[in-house]
């Protein structure tokens, strides 16, 4: 059974005093297996929050099904098993982060004796111990980040849903907030997150889904999604004069005192290395040049973007 | 389920009383209702009666411009600042969001009434006064006016702005003070269609001048508990149906 599951996922939004239609969502149809780690990508105003907001509740799709865990997302049963971080999370400021931990316990019926145990055990855990009775309007945006993934696992949920969680956050924000979501795979937790941060995605995610305009465009795990994206080949080499090497390969670039030569595909590979190593040349790496999630995200954008911008740069 | 409500209830509560416009209302409400000891020495009669009719109007303003204010506000910011989203996204429905911000707004008003009501009492005791049971009546009947204020209040802000929320509950509660007039309409107008428009609103909204017992408890008539009692009935009934819309409009609302 699969953790989150979205089927057919339609959704519109009207203005202009109702006239005008815009299709936000236009069939979304994704799913997060259980124990994996999810990574949605996609660029600003690509509906990556709406259908986060479907997921939750807070909007109503047009058409569609959202199942966690098999049933229906608006479901008690459904929810009770979801911890929500939304984007740019705010909180009651005028309470502290163990008065909201409380508050988000009470929202679950859990009994209170087990609660006081698990807010101390969830303020160490996301890095607040020290700061658990200070007011909320005294945080900074990663301790606010923090507390949000904490009033998120206060029910100890099976699945995991983060909107956009590492926006705002400073390099060593988001290292933490990494470690701690790869803890949380660790425990058996399911972790369904936006961002367009792909650094971060390509670090921790299992699973990618590109959405573009509203409808997915790519989805796979990310190994197959790079390892079946090689570029070229690259041969790194040195101790050959530029006119030799121009004998053998006429395309290669100059780097440091090292040259570089590249191929399109790996058939030509042990003929150029054996010549460079006939005129007495030494090879100094060689490796096939893979896409990144960066390369993968850019070209499935391509289509989609305005040819001013310069996709070479 | 009670749970639930009772946590939103208490976390509307705990907003309500660490908002610090909230504690100077009920400061001026206190702050005017003493200073009705000046209006009784400027004027002839019996100066504890003086007391008694600016003090409670005094309280009563105060008490009606917190059921508002509060009302109003604590709703809207839930909406605005989104702090909405991470109770509807647990399984909270949306119905006990509303009862329960309903219940925390309740219990505010009873803090800053009850506030007001023992300070009130105490100041008329040292005036020379004494305890008066009938006051106690006519608190009673102000809470009740303004559970129906914060009901009203609660409705709009589930679905409009804070400024129209307050043009409007306003509109209701000056209109709610003057409910007589939709009712002398009947033998003014002639066209049948208009009477039953009025005769409509006459029914249709709050008749907040049922509540308003200031002069029988001032002047020390007797009162009749049947009207009493359905006041009482009156209240219960307009705010259960109140709150049934406010559910029934929030539940259709979306969050973008």
């Amino acid at each position: 059974m699969k953790a989150l599951e979205i089927k057919g996922l339609k959704k519109t939004f009207r203005s202009n005093f109702l006239i005008k239609k815009y299709h936000i969502l236009n069939g979304i149809d994704l799913s997060v297996e259980k124990g994996e780690i999810y990574g949605f990508l996609g660029p600003n105003g690509a509906g990556k929050t709406t259908t986060i907001k479907c997921v939750m509740g807070l909007l109503f799709p047009d058409r569609g099904e959202i199942l966690i865990d098999g049933q229906p997302a608006h479901t008690v049963a459904a929810r009770s098993r979801i911890g929500f971080l939304p984007e740019n999370p705010y909180f009651y400021d005028y309470l502290s982060a163990r008065e909201l931990l409380f508050f988000s316990a009470s929202l679950f019926n859990l009994p209170a004796a087990a609660v006081r145990d698990r807010i101390e055990a969830l303020i160490h855990q996301v890095g607040l111990s020290g700061h658990e009775d200070l007011k909320l309007r005294k945080f900074s945006k990663g301790m606010i980040q923090r507390l949000g993934l904490a009033q998120a696992l206060i029910h100890d949920p099976d699945l995991l849903v983060l909107d956009e969680p590492f926006s705002g956050l400073d390099p060593i924000g988001r290292k933490d907030l990494r470690t701690l979501i790869l803890s949380l795979r660790e425990q058996g937790k399911t972790i369904f997150f936006s961002s367009h941060i792909l650094q971060d995605v390509e670090m921790m995610v299992d699973r990618v889904g590109i959405i573009l305009k509203g409808a997915i465009s790519r989805e796979g795990k990310l190994s197959e999604l790079i390892s079946s994206s090689i570029q070229y080949y690259e041969i790194v080499c040195a101790h050959i004069s530029e006119k030799e090497l121009a004998k053998i390969q006429p395309n290669f670039a100059c780097r440091d005192g090292q040259f570089s030569i590249t191929l399109a595909s790996d058939a030509d590979i042990n003929q150029v290395v054996e010549s460079i190593i006939h005129h007495d040349g030494r090879i100094v790496a060689v490796s096939p040049v893979k896409m990144t999630l960066e390369d993968i995200f850019f070209n499935e954008m391509r289509p989609h973007r305005p040819a001013t911008t310069g996709d070479n740069q | 389920m009670k749970l639930k409500i009772m946590g939103i209830a208490v976390n509307t509560f705990r907003e309500a009383a660490r908002n610090k416009i909230f504690y100077l209302l009920v400061f001026f409400g206190i702050l005017f209702a003493l200073s009705s000891k000046l209006v009784s020495f400027l004027t002839l009669g019996d100066s504890i009666r003086v007391l008694k009719d600016t003090g409670l109007a005094a309280i009563n303003f105060f008490c009606v411009l917190i059921a508002i204010f509060t009302g109003i506000n604590l709703v809207y910011k839930e909406i605005e600042k989104k702090t909405v989203f991470n109770i509807l996204s647990k399984p909270v429905s949306r119905d006990q969001f509303i009862i329960g911000k309903f219940l925390g707004l309740a219990l505010s008003m009873l803090t800053a009434l009850a506030a007001m009501a023992v300070i009130f009492f105490l100041f008329v005791a040292w005036s020379g006064g004494g305890f008066d049971l009938r006051i106690v009546l006519y608190f009673f009947m102000l809470f009740l006016e303004l559970l129906i204020i914060v009901a009203i209040s609660l409705f709009f802000s589930s679905f409009t702005t804070p400024i129209l929320s307050f043009v409007f509950t306003v509109s209701l509660y000056l209109i709610g003070h003057i409910m007589w007039t939709f009712n002398e309409f009947k033998t003014v107008l002639r066209s049948p269609l208009w009477r039953y428009f009025t005769q409509g609103l006459y029914y249709l909204l709050p008749n907040l001048d049922k509540f308003n017992i200031k002069n029988e408890v001032v002047l020390n008539t007797v009162f009749n508990p049947w009207t009493i009692l359905f006041s009482v009935l009156y209240a219960l009934a307009y705010i259960l149906a109140l709150l049934a819309v406010t559910i029934l409009v929030f539940r259709r609302r979306e969050f973008q």
